[in-house]
């Protein structure tokens, strides 16, 4: 089993970067999604004004 | 359950398929013994960062060919997922190494060119942070798009070009590689090759989300 230790840690942060990854892309998506949820809301409001 | 929920789920099995193969299916090699069961996972990476610059090139070159922003996003897109792929195969390289050449990194043509081209594509993706303007921005990245490309055949041709370090190629070549070593490297690499579709996918939505936001926040401030 020599070498193993060196597998599991290559695999380890192998797949730690591709979540890592996903992870920050999904977060920023998220937070895109709110920005992009108020700035609808926003012109709802100001649709409403106006009439 | 959204097709993109199908997708993500499909990727999930063929990578715990791929990383079962790697650990169980495949023999141990002779020379290196178990630490070789790394390449199952190293040179795919590698693989597939290639091919995720070359769609990125596409998309910058498509992008200055007819100057429609989805191009640029493509080409973005497809660079930051390629930049995540070589981290992978920079960091598990020196961890495969270190046993089996007795040294961490060895700054011989492969590995130095793989090091350039992850430098490059991070000049990139930092060169689009510094522009405010969005046409500016997209023309400057896509050549310097179709600029960093030029290091991929050097990347793939190294091997071959200088004697290196690196081990000569075993995949597409009559080399002698096990048969099961071949299958188990090919779902591997079908695996991350999804997984890249998927990530591709995910932030081009995301610069998809930022095209909208941009136009609604023009259509509020035109109010």
């Amino acid at each position: 089993m020599k070498n193993l230790d060196s597998v599991f840690a290559a695999y380890l942060i192998g797949w730690g970067v591709f979540f890592v990854f996903s992870l920050t892309v999904a977060k920023r998506a998220a937070s895109l999604k709110k920005e992009l949820a108020q700035l609808k809301e926003r012109l709802q409001d100001s649709a409403r004004q106006g009439k | 359950m959204t097709k993109t929920a199908v997708y993500t789920l499909l990727v999930c099995v063929l990578m715990g398929l791929s990383a079962y193969a790697a650990f169980y299916v495949a023999p141990t090699e002779v020379t290196m013994g178990l630490v070789q069961r790394i390449f199952y996972l190293h040179a795919p990476s590698g693989m597939t960062s290639l091919a995720a610059f070359l769609v990125s090139f596409v998309g910058s070159v498509m992008y200055l060919l007819t100057r429609k922003p989805r191009w640029d996003w493509l080409a973005v897109s497809s660079a930051e997922v390629g930049v995540a792929f070589c981290t992978v195969v920079l960091l598990t390289g020196p961890i495969w190494a270190h046993p089996a050449w007795g040294v961490w990194w060895a700054w011989d043509a492969r590995l130095t060119s793989t090091l350039v081209l992850w430098l490059l594509y991070v000049a990139f993706l930092i060169l689009r942070t510094m522009m405010e303007d969005d046409d500016r921005r997209a023309v400057v990245s896509a050549f310097f798009g179709v600029f960093a490309f030029l290091d991929v055949p050097l990347v793939y041709g190294s091997i071959w070009w200088w004697r290196t370090q690196h081990p000569q190629p075993v995949v597409f070549t009559s080399a002698g590689l096990d048969p099961t070593m071949r299958k188990v490297f090919y779902l591997s690499w079908l695996s991350l090759l999804c997984l890249m579709a998927l990530l591709i996918r995910q932030r081009y939505e995301l610069e998809a989300s930022r095209e909208e936001l941009r136009m609604l926040e023009q259509e509020l401030e035109a109010r």
